[in-house]
């Protein structure tokens, strides 16, 4: 992500508009800046456990039993969250919501955020979201909310996230936990 | 010890190989096909589950040869559509359903079938289009005029054109793998100038046909494919998505925009598997510059030949392979030192003309000519492009056209 906020005449910011595409293998993107992962994860750890109502949205990719991968996710998720002291709200499916979403239990990648507004998060993470339900709605949350957002993908990354992780399986979630560790004992918490 | 390999086949029993493989190191060897014929030389080695058909002219034959695969065991699914429309819904549903799809169209076929087209997009649909252009228009003509492709430059599909058969064997081959990215996940659409390329024969070399491209794996699609319970792409029946007066514009100019992001993405795909977004050819330092693409390239090109050698006259031909995306950077790098840009075209209202001014306006400050430009299956013959330019720097005119 390149910059908070409007991007040239359109109130919707576009990272690729930007020239900002997602990072090579093993690099992560941390603003406008590819840096290497390990850097990228501490600054993630970091805003995550400074900012208020830190909040991780975990997608049907972690939610549901699909293979032995997704089980292990869901199981450091919970551990991520733990260690991060944040919440989990799920995006559990993209299913339309009638009449509206329930911001307290769910976020919905059509209308984040509202879910974001309703409980004031200043920091996020997306993980095991589809790849283009995460694209719509961070480009959303960016346009319409100041929460830091971070994306842990499994496969090429969200350019529109302010901290993209690729390739994110559960070696590098288990790498991501350690690192919030440390970051946690540095900052005193 | 010794490594071991694990060796996989498709299901019609040929060995999975890499794209880089099947595409740069395979041994090649030489055939003497017409366009529609390397269609399914292409499609034959691509893996492909599902092709929906129906015949319009230049491209039936191409449609035909994709059937002839599914007899013969290497297309998985194949059946002729009811119409256009009917076809472009009917491979969505295929694309939706977690295939690889393939199926192509002409002219007045793809006004018909316009509609699906963004919805193909917006859907991240990796459904690859084989047009065979032969341009629209009342009184109907089925000679080459690629104005159809003007309509489809914003329908949030990949766009490119190839100038040979050669490079259609290539780019269909190559399109599959770009479109099919997680990240990218849009629709390709494969251009060539119909009856030009789908019906001369050339020279091409082809891989063995006992290697395939890896199959598609909709397990990584952006969207989940379909199920028996969801609608497609999970917005139908949200009345803050779909239609209503509580309509969200911000997840409709979202959702636009990352359409249009993934096709970004696809640059550094399509760079690599195309060995660039341009091809230059002629005198580097050439000052009269043809950007062209498609058969104008290739006519371009031997104009090129003949104003460098015959009347000592630098130019050149900057080739975009691509057209969504436009190479606007590397266009920009391309005309550096030009003095006068020339866009030689098959069409009446010179649309990559149009694109061409937009790319490079703000950027150099080199004229624009949109001419030579030919319509309705007029040829343009190296020698008519040579005139031209004569005529245009008022030399003399010595090649009779």
């Amino acid at each position: 992500m390149a910059e908070l906020g409007p991007s040239g005449y359109s109130p919707y910011p576009v990272a690729v508009y930007e020239n900002l595409l997602n990072p090579p293998p093993g690099k992560a993107l941390m603003f406008n800046e590819i840096v290497d992962e390990e850097i990228a994860m501490r600054e993630a750890a970091k805003a995550m456990l400074t900012r208020d109502n830190p909040t991780i949205f975990p997608g049907p990719q972690v939610l549901y039993a699909w293979n032995e991968e997704a089980r292990e996710k869901a199981r450091l998720v919970r551990k991520m969250a733990e260690v991060l002291g944040a919440k989990i709200i799920p995006m559990y499916d993209y299913r339309p919501k009638y009449p509206k979403i329930d911001p307290e239990r769910e976020i919905n990648p059509n209308h984040p955020n509202l879910t974001i507004w309703h409980n004031n998060i200043k920091a996020c993470i997306f993980i095991g979201v589809h790849c283009h339900y995460a694209n719509v709605a961070l480009k959303i949350i960016r346009a319409e909310t100041d929460c830091f957002t971070i994306a842990m993908c499994g496969m090429a990354g969200h350019e529109d996230a302010m901290i993209t992780l690729r390739d994110q399986h559960t070696e590098e979630i288990e790498k991501f936990i350690r690192i919030a560790e440390e970051v946690k004992r540095e900052l005193g918490k | 010890m010794q490594k071991t390999e694990q060796v996989q086949y498709n299901r019609a029993g040929q060995k999975i190989v890499s794209p880089e493989y099947l595409l740069f190191e395979a041994p090649r060897t030489k055939h003497f096909m017409t366009g529609s014929e390397v269609v399914k030389e292409a499609v034959k080695r691509s893996s492909v589950d599902a092709s929906v058909s129906y015949p319009i002219t230049p491209q039936s034959e191409a449609a035909h040869m994709i059937g002839e695969l599914w007899v013969e065991g290497y297309v998985g699914v194949y059946f002729r559509g009811e119409s256009e429309f009917g076809v472009m819904s009917e491979i969505a549903g295929c694309a939706m359903a977690g295939a690889r799809t393939i199926t192509t169209t002409s002219g007045p076929g793809t006004l018909r079938a316009m509609e699906n087209f963004p919805m193909w997009a917006g859907s991240r649909l990796p459904i690859q289009l084989v047009l065979m252009a032969r341009g629209i228009n009342s009184p109907l003509s089925i000679q080459p005029d690629n104005l159809e492709v003007s309509f489809l430059l914003d329908t949030g599909c990949m766009i490119w054109h190839a100038e040979t058969a050669q490079e259609l064997f290539d780019m269909i081959i190559a399109g599959f793998v770009v479109a099919e990215q997680p990240d990218v996940h849009v629709p390709i659409i494969t251009v060539i100038d119909g009856f030009f390329i789908s019906h001369t024969r050339e020279a091409v070399m082809l891989p063995p046909d006992d290697i395939a491209l890896p199959p598609y794996n909709p397990y990584k699609a952006p969207m989940p494919p379909i199920d028996m319970e969801m609608s497609p792409g999970r917005f139908l029946r949200d009345p803050y998505v779909m239609k209503s007066n509580y309509i969200s514009y911000a997840t409709h100019t979202s959702w636009q925009f990352e359409v249009r992001a993934a096709i970004e993405r696809s640059r550094p795909y399509a760079k690599h598997l195309l060995r660039g977004l341009i091809e230059e050819f002629g005198d580097p330092e050439g000052e009269i510059v043809f950007v062209a693409s498609g058969t104008a390239a290739a006519q371009a090109k031997e104009a090129t030949q003949i104003l460098i050698h015959e009347e000592g006259i630098k130019a050149r031909v900057v080739r975009l392979k691509t057209l969504r995306p436009f190479p606007t950077q590397e266009l920009i790098q391309a005309v550096q030192g030009a003095k006068y840009i020339f866009v030689p075209e098959f069409n009446v209202v010179g649309w990559l003309e149009r694109e061409v001014r937009r790319a490079l306006y703000g950027h150099v400050d080199i004229p624009v000519i949109g001419s030579p430009r030919v319509a309705g299956g007029m040829t343009m013959p190296p020698e008519f492009i040579v005139k031209e330019i004569l005529q245009f720097l008022g030399k003399e005119v010595k090649h009779v056209v």
